[in-house]
């Protein structure tokens, strides 16, 4: 290291002298100054070009005024920088001449019109008039370049925004400048679309018209819109989001820069499937079985649902009722829920997961970390799901800190999306503490830097395939072996972490702790129970065999989602009453008995919890469609119907009382999270879960004959909020099977056929390509896809699921 | 259109003339670019020299030189091998041979015949500042430099002047060709490293200002034209002392200039740098031998298309950077280009800015849309359909390009005076000004040309439109 910079330098802007940090350059600084230097082609969270030449300044570092751009030249202590003298004013008007002379005057048509960055500061910058006669630049108007992106380059100032991002931010370069001079055009290779998860981004950085959404283009002008700030629950990360809408429908949603979580970026999923809530296909009214009508599903209303759904749980045997499910509700609603569970129907059977994570103990009960400490780290050990895949903005920022030193190690059974970046450890399914603790014995250098070194732990569930157990053991060896280690749990759907957080996973109550522990939740619940129930495996095992007599999905659809697809379809024939709470008929919902609809994202307030445990405000945007009602209020509404009373009559109410039995967000008042401060959101820490990680298990023997099956997910799958948005229904890959070319070419198969892959359960038919990011031995399959169910080659029980792969009759 | 005169009989080549011989000193033999003339003619020997002495000496000999840089700025080459920052390894030398600015053909005449010259001088260069690799950027058009270029390394290197323990030292040096795929801005050294390094052509942002510190891969680079390093040889055969005889003492030595245009002889003239004056290469008996059929010289261009123009006022001064830019013009690449009193000025202009406006990167606005309205502006008014506000606009739109005063000569039958070079400009380099400067030229020292092409052209005002429904 060099010596110490000077921590701060004093620059004059505007006769006023501010204070700025060593290597910001001028604009930012002003900006914080409150000083608005109009510019096009800077960005806060990308590094300058200095294309636009709009933010041309006079500084003066000491030889005299000069105009420079300010996105260009960092401060230095003594500059003197002036934003208004008459040479900046003048390269502001000839820049904006100049910027006009090809740019169409088609606003009244445009998209961006009313917040074009342009069209602003010509109003506020610009000459007045043009003085151009000629021909303007014409293009082909507008030209798809993916699915979900449209390119007008008669609008385009070439700026350099949108290629900086996809090459810089997103690492998809598939979009570029070509041609030259007068005729520089940005476009995709050909034959190549713009097929970033993304693309979303570039449109909404782009100062002028030319990039547009598809589910956007010609929705809504902007002075029609109304906006409200939330955070997306797409997946876990929890982006901080601004939610607009017009004529009570939702049209858009924005990404909000905060520092700990997003800086701005959202996914092309998390910022498209507002769609899915605007669906026709919405549930609207609550729904039950009409014996009269052959048991189909028929619409009822209200109390005829309520006394029904109470009526069940009141009939249930003691310990009969079991409650799947709760990562799409709020805080609030989670909260709700766990409380009717343990203080009036008295059942400990609740779980916000599927089957498809960690057990809540160990999401709760290691050390954690924050994104910004992961990002920080000198070492990002991932074991865990394929993060571009599933929390996108979280491998955004490690793809940044990898650019900026941190190394991102991850040890998987298949090479992920994160490997451009990182460097990949291969461990077949069930083997990673074993390969962990081999590279730990290594003379590797990244042995001594996962030991020594400040290292985050990614830590999720690569594989659908395979249990919990092999993760679970990867984690006891970095315990044990890595003490200095924090984690940073891949929690996948989105609210899950605060509905664990306030109790809905067996043995856990609000706040963190375990029903031993539960003295200030039973002062406000009464006595609890001493029993931990099941979770979610535990819960379908015994409803299959008969034991619960009322089940109940809080938005879950454990036939897609839960890991056993077998399984699950037995356990909803075999229990008793179903009750589903859902947005959609989704598999699972089309086999309840009785169906109550409910509000969703953007259509309720109350609050949410990210991976790292970052609570923050939900808004509400649009009134919700028929008599839907919020998830809590339907707890409520039951308690009552089942002579309890949760004695709460409003979101914030649920909140003031999580407030008073959580000791960890005892903090985080009302006032604290309606305040400015929590702009970023509250980072809840504390509670007294400990993880008992146990002794790593032998791994399980591998059969030479067959190939180890690797299920993970995708970004766009099988999902309702994915199926119900028509711009990203059909972005889903489909059930292709991926395996080694060497293992291909020893079958016999080809790129592109049909082959039988059959484990013990059943065989399923699959298309097969070959790729080296799978390793010998190991071929995997995206999990919940359109168009084919591999769940249902899973057997939960198994630690790993081994496959044959055999040519199929008949060939490609 | 004014008559064009009779076409030169020859293409443009060298042209011997009286005064010392440096670079160009085998361009008379039939096979001077041959490895077994260039040895049989003390080829080599400045090597030999140089390999003999510690590299902090030849560098200094080259300092000592003060070798100015031949492919425009005129920056030292000694000085600026001392950027590269201390210790830092490895480090490149990367030979400008995208040689495009209009006008210039020197650099071509010195790869097609005495390629072993510039070879032998990056070895010499490359053993000097501990360059460990040389990138030879040959600009893509020149076929017959590839060609000859590619047999001279591969006979250098079968003869043991480059490669693996040059001469039997411990000096290693590889030399790679690159072949340019034709744009101007690439002979803008940051664009080149760009280039080579398989991106867009575009000029890197500054600072950093000289690539020796962050340059080709992020690591410290010497960026040096053809002509530069084709002087090395010379200087370490012959020492620093010999070389600074030659000239003056703040443009020691000699330089190669290209001139076109309407002159008797026009061709590639090695001139002795600093104290020949325009009119010595433009009228003297030797050189260019006057305008052709006896004409009289409008105005000539001294250093490449990018530079502002002068008058025969002007034909006095020396080939002396100092001498020409306080009387509003840059020797630039070495390229003069002659125009006698025939000249259309406007269609001259024109000629230059298109080109100029064609060849813009597309990075930086003012140069992307100012150069082709530029153009279109001029265009409009060298065809008769301008008016007498487009001039104004030309100017105001050159003014967001240059900010200020640009310079340009002394007329002083016109009362115009000397306003000195350099310009201030809002691009990032320098091919937006270039855009503008014949322009500028053209207007400030002939108004009355343009004048004459939009008399009578009225502006149409708004209350003059007359909609017909």
């Amino acid at each position: 290291m060099t010596d110490a910079p000077p921590s701060v330098v004093h620059v004059t802007i505007d006769g006023v002298e501010v204070e700025a940090q060593p290597g910001e350059m001028v604009i930012a600084a002003a900006l914080r100054a409150g000083v608005h230097i109009p510019h096009f082609c800077y960005h806060p969270r990308m590094s300058p070009v200095g294309m636009c030449r709009m933010c041309l300044v006079d500084i003066d570092g000491g030889r005299g005024p000069m105009l420079q751009p300010s996105c260009m030249v960092p401060v230095a202590d003594g500059m003197s920088v002036d934003t208004g003298s008459a040479a900046t004013k003048r390269a502001q008007e000839g820049i904006l001449e100049l910027l006009l002379v090809n740019h169409p005057l088609d606003c009244p048509v445009c998209d961006k019109g009313g917040e074009c960055p342009l069209q602003d500061q010509t109003v506020a910058y610009g000459p007045g008039e043009s003085r151009f006669v000629e021909e303007k630049r014409h293009y082909e108007k507008p030209i798809p370049i993916s699915d979900l992106v449209h390119l007008d380059r008669e609008r385009c100032i070439l700026c350099d925004r949108c290629t900086r991002f996809a090459d810089e931010v997103a690492g998809d370069a598939l979009i570029h400048f070509t041609e030259r001079g007068n005729e520089t055009q940005v476009l995709t290779f050909p034959d190549e679309p713009f097929s970033s998860y993304f693309s979303g981004n570039t449109v909404q950085i782009c100062p002028v018209g030319a990039l547009t959404a598809a589910p956007y283009r010609f929705k809504a002008r902007p002075w029609d819109l109304d906006q409200v700030e939330s955070t997306c629950t797409t997946c876990s990360v929890g982006c901080r989001v601004a939610v607009q809408s017009s004529r009570n429908q939702l049209v858009r949603y924005l990404g909000v820069d905060i520092d700990p979580v997003n800086h701005g970026w959202l996914c092309d999923r998390g910022r498209f499937d507002f769609e899915a809530v605007n669906s026709d296909a919405r549930l609207t009214v609550p729904v039950m079985r009409d014996p009269s009508d052959d048991q189909q599903l028929v619409g009822t209303d209200w109390s005829t649902a309520l006394a029904a759904a109470a009526q069940a749980i009141a009939a249930a045997r003691p310990g009969a009722v079991g409650i799947i499910g709760g990562a799409r509700l709020t805080n609030e609603d989670a909260y709700a829920w766990s409380k009717l569970a343990r203080s009036v129907i008295g059942t400990d059977n609740v779980d916000a997961q599927l089957g498809d994570g960690l057990p809540a103990e160990v999401v709760l009960g290691l050390p954690g970390a924050t994104i910004d400490e992961a990002c920080a780290a000198d070492v990002v050990l991932v074991i865990g799901p394929d993060l571009k895949e599933s929390l996108p903005i979280l491998h955004l920022r490690l793809r940044a800190a990898a650019r900026r030193g941190t190394q991102v190690v991850e040890l998987t059974a298949a090479a992920s999306g994160i490997a451009d970046y990182a460097r990949t450890i291969f461990a077949a399914p069930g083997t990673a503490a074993v390969e962990l603790a081999r590279l730990l014995d290594s003379d590797d250098p990244l042995a001594h830097t996962l030991t020594h070194g400040r290292v985050v732990v990614v830590l999720g569930r690569g594989s659908l395939a395979e249990s919990a157990q092999p993760t679970i053991d990867a984690a006891a060896v970095v315990r044990s072996r890595m003490p200095g280690a924090t984690f940073l749990p891949a929690l996948v759907r989105g609210n899950v972490r605060g509905a664990l957080d306030m109790g809905l996973a067996p043995g856990i109550l609000p706040g963190r702790v375990n029903l031993s522990d539960g003295a200030a939740v039973s002062k406000v619940w009464g006595s609890l129970l001493s029993q931990p129930g099941l979770d979610t495996t535990g819960m379908l095992e015994a409803a299959a065999n008969g034991r619960i007599d009322t089940l109940i999905l809080l938005g879950a659809d454990p036939i897609a989602d839960f890991p056993d697809r077998g399984l699950a379809e037995r356990a909803l024939a075999g229990a008793g009453t179903v009750i589903a709470l859902d947005t959609f008929v989704t598999e699972s919902v089309a086999r309840a008995d009785i169906v109550l609809p409910t509000s969703t994202y953007g259509e309720k307030g109350g609050t949410t919890t990210n991976l790292e445990g970052r609570v923050s405000r939900l808004g509400q945007k649009v009134t919700a469609p028929g008599t839907v009602r919020d998830d809590w209020m339907i707890a409520a509404d039951l308690a009552s119907r089942l002579g309890g009373d949760l004695g709460v009559a409003s979101a914030e109410d649920l909140w003031r009382e999580i407030t008073t039995v959580s000791a960890a967000h005892a903090d985080c008042t009302v006032e604290v999270l309606t305040s400015d401060a929590a702009q970023d959101g509250i980072l809840i820490t504390g509670g007294s879960i400990v993880a008992d990680l146990g002794e790593p298990a032998e791994p399980p023997a591998v059969d030479a004959y067959a190939l180890r099956l690797v299920a993970g997910r995708k970004l766009y799958d099988n999902a309702t909020s994915v199926q119900q948005s028509p711009s990203l229904a059909g972005l889903a890959v489909g059930p292709v099977l991926t395996m080694n070319p060497t293992d291909m070419a020893r079958l016999g198969l080809h790129d592109g056929e049909r082959a039988d892959v059959r484990s013990a359960r059943t065989s399923v038919v699959l298309s097969v390509v070959g790729s080296d990011a799978v390793p010998r031995g190991v071929v995997a399959v995206p999990f919940n896809q359109p168009g084919g169910t591999v769940s249902s080659l899973i057997d939960v029980t198994s630690t790993v699921t081994d496959v044959a792969v055999e040519v199929r009759g008949g060939g490609r | 259109m004014t008559s064009r005169g009779e076409p030169v009989a020859h293409a443009p080549g060298f042209v011997a003339n009286d005064t010392p011989r440096i670079v160009t000193s085998r361009f008379d033999y039939e096979d001077s670019y041959t490895l077994a003339r260039y040895e049989a003619t003390g080829g080599y020997q400045g090597l030999r020299k140089a390999l003999a002495r510690s590299p902090e000496d030849v560098h200094a000999e080259v300092r000592n030189a003060t070798l100015l840089g031949r492919g425009g700025a005129g920056f030292p080459a000694g000085v600026k091998w001392g950027f590269c920052p201390p210790g830092t390894w490895p480090r490149y030398l990367v030979v400008n041979g995208d040689e495009s600015e209009p006008g210039t053909y020197k650099d071509r005449l010195l790869m097609e015949l005495d390629p072993h010259q510039l070879i032998e001088g990056c070895v010499i260069a490359c053993y000097a500042v501990g360059l460990s690799q040389c990138f030879l950027y040959i600009r893509g058009e020149m076929a017959v430099a590839q060609e000859r270029v590619a047999q001279a390394l591969n006979d250098a290197y079968a003869a043991g002047y480059v490669g693996k323990n040059i001469l039997g030292s411990d000096l290693s040096v590889d030399i790679v060709l690159h072949w340019g795929a034709g744009a101007y801005v690439v002979g803008e050294e940051t664009a080149l490293i760009e280039s080579l390094e398989g991106n867009r052509g575009m000029p890197r942002l500054k600072p950093p200002y000289f690539p020796a510190s962050i340059g080709l891969y992020g690591q410290p680079t010497i960026v040096n034209n053809v002509e530069t390093l084709a002087n090395l040889p010379w200087i370490l055969d012959n020492g620093a002392e010999a070389f600074c005889q030659i000239g003056t003492a703040s443009s020691p030595g000699t330089r190669m200039v290209a001139v076109s245009g309407h002159v008797k002889r026009p061709g590639v003239y090695e001139i002795v740098n600093g104290t020949t004056t325009f009119r010595d290469l433009i009228y003297g008996e030797s050189m260019c031998g006057g305008i052709r059929d006896d004409n009289d010289l409008k105005a000539f261009v001294p250093g490449g298309g990018s530079a502002p123009w002068f008058t025969p006022d002007q034909l006095d001064l020396p080939f002396e950077a100092s001498e020409i830019g306080p009387q509003g013009s840059m020797l630039g690449s070495g390229a003069v280009m002659v125009m006698d009193h025939t000249t259309d000025i406007p269609a001259a202009a024109l000629t230059l800015t298109r080109f100029y406006a064609h060849e813009s990167c597309g990075k930086c606005v003012p140069c992307r849309e100012g150069g082709t309205w530029l153009e279109q502006i001029l265009r409009r008014v060298v065809d008769g359909t301008g008016t007498a506000r487009d001039l104004d606009l030309l100017m105001e739109v050159g003014e967001t390009i240059c900010p200020g005063e640009f310079p340009h000569a002394a007329v002083p039958a016109k009362g115009l005076t000397a306003k000195p070079f350099p310009y201030r400009m809002t691009t990032i380099c320098f091919v937006g000004p270039s855009a503008f400067a014949p322009v500028h030229s053209a207007l400030t020292l002939f108004r009355e040309e343009f004048e004459a092409k939009v008399a009578g052209n009225t502006d149409m005002s708004v209350s003059e439109v007359v909609i017909n429904v």
